[in-house]
């Protein structure tokens, strides 16, 4: 009831305010109200999680405080949204937030129908299963005729159907609203396994009485590019949120850090010089100031360092860079050029 | 001059009584009322129109015919993931009837026995009813009906095991699973046989009352009942050559741990989102139903039992014949309330994953991103049960009221 209410309050909150959400300037907004209103993931570590002490973590939060050192040069001009799965788009399309970023894949109907657009990729996944061990299973593709729990309002329900339709296996689905109750019936054995992204999986394996009782499958059976998006139609918004990504990138490229970026910033290098805005006229030109690329890493740091903090090799998570490298380290990160 | 003065003096008059007429200033307000509701209506769904277009969102309802694509655990009609948009809305609204109309049934018949219960002249049994009543009606359902979900999956053995009763009923944590009727040629008839078992049934239980309020002996109206009821089917079953026979549920124990337990596609399943919800449901409304009929119970004045405890009636039968018939009258408007109530509640399906039509909608709603459009199909599913619901409830409001004669 509480969630039909919500999609009513949303839809009415679109029937009758939709037009100031769409059409003015959100830059504007988020220069007028000192803050950035960014949703994110209520509870999936590594990504959007908050702590005891309401302290937020995770790559699609330092996305957030990324954009927010952009245009005010301070990370914490940030205010967060937590939404689930089902939530994200309508808070988005109704001006609730001002940005997504919340483990969301950019898919073709979400840039089109949704009324969204996708400013790029900041982390490459793909959708995997978890199982436990003592089915003693070790492909995906022997799960046929098993039972799968997965979260309403994902992708992750349309892959699932399409790779066991496609595999010719019978299975059944058991979708639940709230990551919490996928996690509890899949422990209590009401499913064989549990499907979601990748990086999903590691996270919430960390979260069962006994994570070493499970596995994950090799096989990824679906591409995830995941990354923020925003409203259409606000183009001078979505180049700012589109290059604070970019800032990121290019800044690992270039060798620039929270740490060194104050000494390397009077280097003699003309892609660094642009990059801290020396020279050029860049920042200016989207709206923003002109040191805005080096407020984000002296805010946030880099792509890399945001990405070891929170998910990399030396946390819980241990994940490797695998794509989400650099281009010019075997993955496949790769930004446009500020120039 | 003096002709042409009282006309228009008349005439003003006139126009004067016609504005003073009370029925037709009411008829004037009401005209304006009307009319500025339509236009505000129009223009909420023009605006709308517009701003959806505006931020490009898609709007219509052509996406019912389109490609579903994702699999739901539980369909009383046929449905793939090859089904279509508006089939899985079908799949979703038939499974928030199932569980609304089943737990309307129980939760009347517990609340009835508790509300009963709670004015027990036995200490401990009033004292149980009161608790019931007091617990239930205030921890949060949500709460509620994860407890009962999570209570139904711990206590059942797992999926590669399971508990038997009486030969084929197995239960386990994929759900209840028990024979399927197949359906052949000539199973109609069986069914036909059924309804007119029923109606006999009926017929012959009111030619009862009638005969033992006019001669005061009782025929054993509802022995005879039972037999129709079951012997009618049971005849044509035999005699068209047995044409429903059931399809078994078939549990592996060897092979493979994953293909081990009750096989996909043999029998019928009864899902434990299915149970934990429906028991969530009927359990916290029949607690509200008790408090309705112990209000109705006690609005019955007190001279009425000792009338008919007097007349040699029995608590049983005081309770069944005087009480409770007069007690209705007070209930049932309540009672309508919280049919509506349990019906609007069973949307919190889609916690436990109980595809319902607003967990399936959502999906939809996801997957199309035309949130418009299912906000408006779930209000109007919603308000027409609603109003189907007092429909029915007044019928029998009205059945019961009193009549002046
Ligand atoms: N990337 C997928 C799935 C995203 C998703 O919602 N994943 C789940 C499972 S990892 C999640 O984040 N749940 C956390 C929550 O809703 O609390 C999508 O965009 O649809």
């Amino acid at each position: 009831m509480k969630k039909l209410i919500a999609s009513i309050v949303a839809g009415a909150a679109l029937a009758t305010a939709g037009v100031s959400a769409a059409s003015a300037g959100t830059l504007e907004d988020v220069k007028a109200k000192g803050f950035v209103q960014c949703g994110v993931n209520p509870s999936l570590i590594g990504f959007g999680v908050a702590d005891e002490k309401g302290e937020w973590s995770g790559i699609d939060v330092s996305f957030c405080r990324a954009v927010a050192s952009a245009i005010f040069g301070d990370p914490t001009k940030v205010k967060f949204s937590p939404l689930n799965a089902k939530e994200r788009f309508t808070a988005l399309q109704s001006g609730e937030v001002d940005l997504l970023s919340r483990n969301t894949t950019w898919t073709m109907s979400r840039d089109s129908s949704l009324g969204l657009m996708f400013v790029g990729v900041s982390y490459y996944d793909g959708q995997g299963f978890m199982v436990r061990k003592s089915l003693g299973v070790s492909s995906a593709l022997e799960l046929s005729g098993a039972k799968v729990c997965t979260q309403t309002g994902t992708t992750t329900e349309l892959n699932l159907a399409d790779y066991f339709r496609s595999h010719n296996m019978p299975y059944e689905v058991v979708a639940f609203e709230k990551n919490e109750e996928v996690l509890q019936a899949y422990e209590a054995g009401r499913c064989d396994a549990y499907t979601t992204d990748a990086s999903g999986l590691y996270a919430e394996r960390l979260k069962l009485t006994n994570p070493d009782d499970h596995m994950i499958l090799p096989e990824i059976i679906s591409k995830e590019p995941l990354g923020p998006a925003v409203r259409q139609g606000d183009d001078k918004w979505f180049t700012v949120v589109k290059w604070t990504l970019f800032a990121l990138i290019n800044a690992e490229e270039l060798g620039l850090t929270k740490a060194n970026i104050d000494e390397k910033k009077t280097a003699d290098n003309p892609e660094i010089k642009r990059f801290v805005g020396v020279e050029g006229d860049f920042g200016t030109g989207i709206g923003l100031t002109n040191d805005w690329a080096y407020n984000v890493i002296k805010g946030v740091g880099n792509y890399g360092e945001i990405f070891d903090a929170n998910v990399g090799p030396s946390t819980k998570l241990g994940i490797a860079r695998g794509l989400n490298n650099l281009w010019s380290k075997g993955g496949i990160q790769y930004a446009p050029p500020i120039r | 001059m003096a002709a042409g003065d009282i006309g228009a003096r008349s005439f003003g008059g006139r126009a004067a009584a016609i504005i003073n007429n009370p029925s037709v200033r009411g008829l004037v307000f009401q005209i304006a009322f009307v009319a500025a509701l339509v236009w505000f209506a129009w223009d909420i769904a023009d605006n709308t129109a517009r701003n959806l277009q505006k931020a490009n969102i898609a709007a219509g309802f052509g996406f019912l015919d389109r490609t579903a694509g994702f699999g739901i655990v539980q369909k009383l009609v046929y449905y793939t993931e090859a089904s279509s948009y508006g089939r899985a809305l079908l799949v979703g609204l038939l499974n928030t009837l199932l569980v609304a109309g089943l737990g309307i049934v129980i939760a009347t018949i517990l609340g009835f026995i508790i509300g009963v219960a709670r004015l027990s002249p036995n200490w401990l049994i009033a004292r149980i009813a009161t608790a019931y009543i007091e617990i239930l009606r205030n921890i949060p359902l949500l709460l509620q009906l994860f407890f009962w979900y999570f209570a139904v999956l711990r206590a059942v053995p797992g999926m590669r095991e399971k508990w038997t009763f009486l030969g084929i009923f197995h239960i386990n944590i994929g759900g209840l699973h028990v024979p399927r009727p197949v359906f052949a040629d000539g199973a109609g008839t069986v069914g036909l046989a059924l309804i007119i078992g029923v109606v006999a049934a009926v017929l012959v239980a009111r030619w009862g009352r009638k005969r033992q309020e006019a001669t005061g002996q009782a025929p054993p109206a509802g022995w005879i009942g039972v037999a129709l009821i079951i012997g009618l089917p049971l005849i044509a079953y035999f005699a068209l050559g047995r044409p429903i026979s059931f399809d078994v549920p078939v549990f592996n124990d060897q092979g493979p741990i994953l293909r081990r337990g009750f096989q996909a596609g043999s029998g019928m399943t009864v899902i434990p989102e299915f149970f934990g919800l429906l028991l969530a449901l009927s359990l916290y409304t029949a607690a509200y139903i008790a408090e309705t009929v112990r209000a109705g119970i006690s609005a019955v004045g007190h001279g009425q039992s000792e009338a008919a405890h007097s007349l040699g009636l029995r608590n049983g039968q005081t309770l069944r014949y005087v009480v409770i018939p007069q007690a209705m009258r007070v209930i049932i408007p309540p009672l309508t309330n919280q049919y509506l109530n349990l019906t609007k509640n069973s949307s919190l399906a889609v916690a436990v994953a109980y595809p319902d039509l607003v967990s399936v909608g959502g999906t939809v709603l996801n997957q199309t991103g035309q949130a418009v459009e299912m906000v408006t199909i779930w209000m109007i599913f919603y308000l027409g049960l609603s109003l189907l619901t007092s429909f029915v409830m007044n019928i029998w409001n009205r059945r019961v009221a009193l009549v002046e004669r």
